[in-house]
Parts: structure tokens; C-alpha cells; sequence
């Protein structure tokens, strides 16, 4: 028996048999003996359904779609009795040829459905592709089914969370990384230990949405290196994972393969952000090849000039149209399908700047986008997180339209610690600001706007951030003129590698103070991939080309770094159990709780005077832990980031209590760190404080 | 693909052979439902089963399902290697009762 009195075939072609099929929802979706096809096109005057079987050169077949199938704009055709595990579509559309007016319609160019959830074509990560294939990314169909037992977001309040950023290529492809399947989906499971034991609640990972590693690949000039891209900021389809992450790729199981890492990641307490990339794709500007978007509706998908010419605020040749009432509709029917059939727990939108720009490209007060993510009833609890600049030059640090809902990637944050670490003066003032969650710059927000980081994919790692003065990015093939110079890292002495034990002392002592900082500072840390094993890129700070070695992580590192890897777990411990440095609020500056003492209190090398002068390179402070809960204990830290040791007189400390050293970066492993209820005690009102080093004391109770 | 089955003491044991894909499962699942009526221990014997597609995962997870649901136990034996990485990858693997040999299922679904 039928179970829908409108699922029958009305239509004839080549033994393939179709009727009309339904608008809603856009892509494919397979209903009772068939599959339904709807795809919009606002200025096209056919549309013809081609389908292929799978890995076929030629098409099985092409329908026009009858002009009485479309509704408005929309093309929607039932095409029945399909093999659908066997079977690849795409659409030709006719329509005007244009390109002053913006139309670039071209009926002999197969195109890739917009809305595909599988795409098909890099199955396999680095396979050569067959150029001459006349489709490359293909369309597929997907069982959309996937058994969660039980499993949803996780919900983490966004004080509490710990972002480790990582690459799903290269946290896994490393030999050392000894996982049955590198560099994939799969492989990230299987390390999911790893991620728990080093303390994160949350992995940020850097697009999967499928992309083209070979697009603009070619080969270095001297090394013969082919050179790819590598992290993936360059979206092919938006609804479909990437197939050569997956180990199960070439069999397209890519959908369970990454539903199931998302499940046991949630299984172990960790969230998934997901890197996301809406400000362009990979059609490129004039020059770039027809995927989709370019044929399918150009006028209406991307930014355009009067004269027709792509829009480029991304750096990337093309802008999408992100405000366009349509495109604006797809990015969200995109989202909350991640977030409902993925499971996703947030989103970090790459140079997010770009979703608030009008379709000329002006930057909106009240970004319809930005609005209707805001408050979307499906991603309500999900985290958004904006990049909050683009190439354009528009920089929003601190005034990204937030809605009361979206974070910000706080660059100030970055380059205020960067600089402050290397010893530049008069930075303590803002220092200040950074430490509290930059109140200055997210006063009506509150500091979990401000996702604080000192080192991200983008830029040098934190290894590198101490061992170099300038990038080096001969490798990448352009003359090393790619990439930030802004970078205000110091190499401590001596450019890159070194065997100088003094060099590589201070080194590891700059990299303590740097992550202290951050897992100190109120916000939300995050971390990068590799900085708590001391990864490097041998001073490339644009490794955006490299499949290699020189990106991947070394898994040796976690025994021949054991010792920073054990400060940086003890550091995230420390963190997690003192709920004075996590708060969704700003500090009062005042005694709320009748401690007898303000949440916060500013010191110097004396007690109740810090120095906030041009010459200063010290700051101490005090947290009251009641203020956050009675349970917690009083934080005493002392940055001192002078050459020279000083002398901190320290704060009384609670009646009946002792201070203990938690932190002391001056101090070689295992005397660098301690467990959270801290160290040895300190039995004296005054304590040296070494020279770039930071003391951390904790007045535990329970001792 | 070929499909037999067994009955022994309450046990229904279905040997597959070949591919088990969006083609043939569902041939493969209107079988089974038939048995399944009558039986609620089921060994599934694959190892003549070279190539499982998700619809064929999914099959087995249905099977899985509806067993359960009757309190009955479903044994997969003789899964190849490269079958059972690819049920790990893709989460389908902890859901089952996996086994070398048929003395192994007939204690698995007893």
C-alpha cells in the first residue's frame, strides 16, 4: 500500500519515471520509491536534472525539469525508483549570459546542488582528481538517519569552557600518532583521551565543510613540495562534511563517521565548534571555475560591482551575499541542519565582519543575519563566535553586533599579551583590562564575549612565538611575502632552533607565562593545537599550504615534552577548580560577599600600588574567591615581566590560612606547577618573583 | 546476493553471501521480517559478505533494534577485519554481539 496518495509517477523519460515534486526542502531528499530534487534560481529560464551513476564519466540521464514543476523560483522534482547509495546528481540551468548585468548562466557546465549533504569527487584526501571529468564535486544522496542513543549538545555554560583549536588533517596524520586511520574523523577518536586528559571541554575544529585540497595547489619552485590547500577556508558545499576526512570516505559514510566522533566526544564531556566559512567560496572571482553557486544564481549568491565584477572583502576573489534575503535564508537553514543532525555545540564564523555588510558591501547597523542567528530558536543554546574583522578592513573587535549572544575572537587580547610578554612597556593598563575579560571593550556584554587567545591556526604557534622575531615563510613559495608581519613575538636571543640551554630555558619560561595569562584571565581560553607540546612551524606563521610534517602534531612531543604538556595540565586543572577565574560577569572591584575584600584587587611590588605607568612591566592582583563560591579560595598572582627578579610583598592572607605556591614559572618542572590547592608554603610577606616569570599563590583552606 | 537460513533449537542462523548495499538490502530485509516473526535469536553469518553499505549498516541496526525490542539477541559472525574498521568509524560497531566462530554465536543468542 502507498503511504502518500501523491507519491506516484505522472512522467516518462528514457524509462525513467518523475512527476512533479515538492519546493520545501531545498536538496535532495529521498521520500517513499524516489527522490526528491528542489534547487531555486531566480533568473534562470530552465533547469535540467542530471543524473550520473556513481563515478560514471557520462550522465545516466538529463530531465528538464517541466516548466509546470516550478513554483516561484523554485525547481522541484519526485524522480523514482533511483539506486540511491549508486547515484550522483547535479543541474544544468539556462539562462542569460550576462556579466555586466551579473548573470553568468551557461547551460554546458554541470553544477553541484547548493544544498547537497554528500559531495563526492576528493573522496579521498590527496587522490590525484581526474581534471578532465566534466563533473567534479557531485552532488549525493544521504541517509540522513544516525541512531544518537540519547546524546544532545552539552550545553557547557561558556564560562567554563576550554577551546582547543585543531586541524582533523593534522591532529592525527603524524606516524606518531599511531591511530588505525591518520588524519581523519576516525583518527580524532581515537584521541579523544588525550583531549580529556589535558583538560579541554571543547574542540574548535578548522573547516570541514567540503573543499578542494588541490584548488590553487602547485608545486614549490625549489622544493618540489606540492603545496595544497591545507586548512580548508575555501567551501565547496556548506551542507556536506568533508569526504577525505573520513576514513570511510571513498564508501561515503563521511555522515556517521563524523556523527559518531561528535557522539563520543559528548560521551566524554567535549564539545564541538565547528570553523566555519560563509564569507566566500571556492568559485574564486572571474577567473575561478563554475561548482555551483556562479550558475545556479549568481546575482543573487554573490556580492557584486556595478560593472559586475566580484565583491572581494573576503581576500579570496569573491563575496558571498550574506544579507541577500536568500543566501541569508540558506546560511541559516545550514546552520540549524549542523546543529540538529550533527549535534553541533557552536560555530566560529571566519572573518565574520563580512555577515554584517549590506549587498554593497556597506557594514549594517542591524545585520538581518547576524539577528536571525541570534535568535534562532534551533541554535539558541549553540555558541556563536565571530571572527570579528575581514580583509576588507573592517575590524569590529569589541562592537561585532552581538545581540547578547554572539562572542568574539579578541585580538586585543592576543596582541596585549604578545606584546606584554616580550617586555614592552606600558602595556600594564591594558594588561589589566585583558586579565578581567576586557571590560573596556565588552562592558555591556559581560567577559564571555571575549574568547581569549594568544596563538590560533592563523599566525605562529606559541613555540614559534618565542623563537622567532619575523615569519618564515620561504616554504609557502611566495617570497616569504605572504602572511602577517605584525606578529610582536621575540625570539629570546636567538632566530629559531637553538641548542643555547639559556635560550631554550627562557623559551620554556615565556611559554608558561603566556599560557598562565591566559588560563588566568577571565573569558574563554583557547588553546592551539600542539602549543601545550611545544608544536612548531619552524617559524612559518601561514602554514595554510603544508600536508606535511611541518603542520602536523608530533606525538613524540607528548613523552619528549612531557614536562610542559604536565604544566599545561595542571594549569587547565588549576582553572577548573577555582570558580573565581571563571564568571559570566565583570569584576565589582568592591566586597559584594563581607569577605572583607573587594573580587578584585590591583597590586604592585607593594601591596595596594600597582603601577599603571609608561615604564612599567609588573602587575600583581588578588581574587576573592568567596565572591564566586564560599567553597573557593583566595588567588594571589604576581606577573612580573622585567628582566630582573623583584621583590612582591604579598597580601595578608586570609585569617587562619597560609598562601601556597601554585604556579611559579621561574622554577624548572616539577617546580613550575602544583596541584590546585597548591604547593609549598609561604611563609614570609615577601616573595621573589624572577625575572619574565609569574607567581601564582593560592590560599587553600581545606590544608 | 544470496541469502540461507537454518533453523537449529530456537535459533534462526542467516547465512548472506556477496553485497549487502541499498540494492539488495532491502530484499534482504523483507526476508528477514518474515523469519523474525516466529524467532527471536538470530546469527547472522557474513563472513561471505564482501562489502556493506550504509544501507546495509542500517539494516542490521533496524535488525538489532527490533530484536531487542522483543528481548531477542542477534549474533553477527565472521565480520571481515576491513568490515568491522569500517563499523568502528562509523559508530555501528559497540551496538553488536560480534563473533569468530558458531559455537561463539550459538552461546551469544542462547
Amino acid at each position: 500500500m502507498e503511504e502518500r496518495i501523491d507519491f506516484y509517477p505522472t512522467h516518462e523519460v528514457g524509462g525513467i519515471r518523475f512527476r512533479r515534486g515538492r519546493p520545501l526542502p531545498f536538496g535532495a531528499t529521498i521520500v517513499p520509491h524516489g527522490v526528491n530534487f528542489s534547487i531555486f534560481s531566480t533568473a534562470a529560464h530552465s533547469c535540467t536534472l542530471v543524473l550520473f551513476r556513481k563515478h560514471e564519466p557520462q550522465p545516466l540521464i538529463e530531465i528538464e525539469i517541466p516548466r509546470e514543476f516550478r513554483i516561484g523560483d523554485v525547481y522541484s522534482i519526485i524522480v523514482f525508483d533511483l539506486d540511491c547509495e549508486n547515484l550522483e546528481y547535479g543541474y544544468r540551468l539556462s539562462g542569460p549570459w550576462d556579466p555586466s548585468a551579473g548573470h553568468l548562466f551557461d547551460k554546458t557546465r554541470i553544477l553541484c546542488d547548493p544544498y547537497a549533504k554528500v559531495i563526492g569527487g576528493r573522496d579521498i584526501w590527496r587522490a590525484q582528481p581526474d581534471w578532465n571529468d566534466i563533473y567534479q564535486y557531485r552532488a549525493r544522496l544521504s541517509f540522513d538517519d544516525f541512531d544518537w542513543e540519547g546524546d544532545s549538545p552539552l550545553e557547557i555554560p561558556m564560562k567554563d569552557l576550554v577551546i582547543y583549536e585543531a586541524h582533523v588533517r593534522g591532529f592525527t596524520a603524524h606516524p606518531s600518532a599511531k591511530v588505525s586511520a591518520p588524519g581523519t574523523f576516525g583518527g580524532l577518536r581515537e584521541k579523544i583521551p588525550y583531549l580529556k586528559s589535558l583538560g579541554v571541554n571543547c574542540i574548535e575544529i578548522l573547516p570541514i565543510f567540503e573543499f578542494d585540497e588541490w584548488e590553487n595547489s602547485s608545486l614549490h619552485p625549489e622544493t618540489g613540495e606540492p603545496l595544497l590547500n591545507y586548512w580548508g577556508y575555501s567551501t565547496i558545499g556548506f551542507f556536506a562534511p568533508k569526504a577525505g576526512y573520513a576514513a570511510t570516505g571513498s564508501l561515503g559514510m563521511q555522515m556517521d563517521e563524523v556523527r559518531n566522533l561528535i557522539k563520543e566526544l559528548h560521551r566524554a564531556g567535549i564539545e564541538v565548534m565547528l570553523d566555519v566559512v560563509f564569507n566566500h567560496t571556492a568559485e574564486g572571482d572571474q577567473r575561478g571555475p563554475y561548482i555551483s553557486y556562479r550558475g545556479i544564481d549568481n546575482r543573487t549568491y554573490y556580492m557584486l560591482t556595478p560593472e559586475g565584477y566580484y565583491q572581494n572583502f573576503s581576500g579570496c576573489g569573491n563575496t558571498l551575499d550574506c544579507n541577500h534575503p536568500v543566501v541569508r535564508n540558506m546560511v541559516l537553514d545550514c546552520l540549524r541542519y549542523w546543529a540538529s543532525e550533527y549535534h553541533i555545540d557552536g560555530f566560529r564564523f571566519d572573518l565574520a565582519s563580512i555577515l554584517g555588510r549590506d549587498q554593497n558591501g556597506a557594514p549594517l547597523s542591524n545585520p538581518p543575519l547576524l539577528e536571525s542567528l541570534a535568535y534562532d530558536p534551533i541554535l539558541s543554546k549553540c555558541k556563536l563566535v565571530a571572527e570579528a574583522w575581514d580583509a576588507g578592513g573592517l575590524y569590529q573587535v569589541g562592537s561585532f553586533p552581538a545581540y547578547g549572544r554572539w562572542a568574539e575572537w579578541n585580538g586585543k587580547y592576543r596582541d596585549t599579551i604578545r606584546c606584554f610578554i616580550k617586555g614592552d612597556a606600558g602595556l600594564v593598563p591594558e594588561l589589566a583590562e585583558r586579565i578581567q575579560g576586557s571590560p573596556d571593550l565588552y562592558w555591556h556584554r559581560g567577559p564571555t564575549a571575549s574568547v581569549n587567545f594568544i596563538t590560533c591556526h592563523d599566525g605562529f604557534t606559541l613555540r614559534d612565538l618565542v623563537s622567532y622575531n619575523s615569519k618564515h615563510n620561504e616554504t609557502n613559495g611566495e617570497c616569504n611575502n605572504d602572511g602577517c608581519n605584525d606578529n610582536y613575538s621575540w625570539n629570546c636571543g636567538h632566530e629559531g632552533e637553538t641548542n643555547d640551554p639559556k635560550v631554550n630555558a627562557l623559551r620554556y619560561r615565556q611559554i608558561k607565562n603566556a599560557a598562565s595569562l591566559l588560563f588566568l584571565s577571565r573569558g574563554v581560553p583557547m588553546l592551539l593545537m600542539g602549543d601545550e607540546v611545544g608544536r612548531t612551524q619552524k617559524g612559518n606563521n601561514n602554514a595554510y599550504c603544508h600536508d606535511s610534517i611541518a603542520n602536523w602534531m608530533d606525538w613524540d612531543a607528548v613523552e619528549r615534552e612531557s614536562e610542559l604538556l604536565r604544566f599545561f595540565c595542571k594549569l587547565i586543572a588549576f582553572r577548573n577548580a577555582h570558580p573565581v577565574l571563571r564568571s559570566d560577569n565583570f569584576f565589582v572591584h568592591r566586597d559584594n560577599v563581607g569577605s572583607g575584600k573587594p573580587d578584585l584587587a590591583f597590586h604592585g611590588i607593594r601591596v595596594g600600588q600597582p603601577d599603571f605607568g609608561d615604564g612599567s612591566r609588573c602587575l600583581a592582583f588578588l581574587l576573592c574567591g568567596r565572591h564566586a563560591s564560599p567553597e573557593d579560595d583566595d588567588i594571589y598572582v604576581a606577573i612580573n615581566a622585567y628582566w630582573d627578579a623583584l621583590p612582591f610583598e604579598v597580601p595578608a592572607p586570609p585569617e587562619g590560612v597560609h598562601w601556597r605556591v601554585a604556579i611559579n614559572t621561574s622554577m624548572p618542572s616539577p617546580d613550575d606547577i602544583f596541584d590546585s590547592e597548591g604547593g609549598p608554603r609561604l611563609d614570609f610577606d615577601d616573595v621573589i618573583v624572577g625575572g619574565r616569570s609569574i607567581m601564582v599563590l593560592v590560599s587553600c583552606r581545606r590544608r | 546476493m544470496k541469502l540461507q537460513t537454518a533453523e537449529d533449537n530456537g535459533i534462526l542462523t542467516v547465512r548472506l553471501e556477496g553485497s549487502l548495499d541499498g540494492k539488495t538490502a532491502p530484499e534482504a530485509r523483507e526476508h528477514l521480517q518474515r523469519f523474525l516473526a516466529a524467532n527471536s535469536k538470530l546469527i547472522l553469518d557474513l563472513s561471505k559478505v564482501d562489502y556493506l553499505s550504509s544501507a546495509g549498516l542500517r539494516l542490521l541496526l533496524v535488525l538489532y533494534r527490533e530484536l531487542t525490542a522483543r528481548k531477542g539477541k542477534l549474533a553477527l559472525l565472521g565480520v571481515s577485519e576491513d568490515i568491522r574498521t569500517v563499523m568502528s568509524h562509523t559508530g555501528f560497531l559497540s551496538f553488536f554481539t560480534l563473533v569468530d566462530s558458531e559455537v561463539e554465536a550459538v552461546a551469544a543468542v542462547s
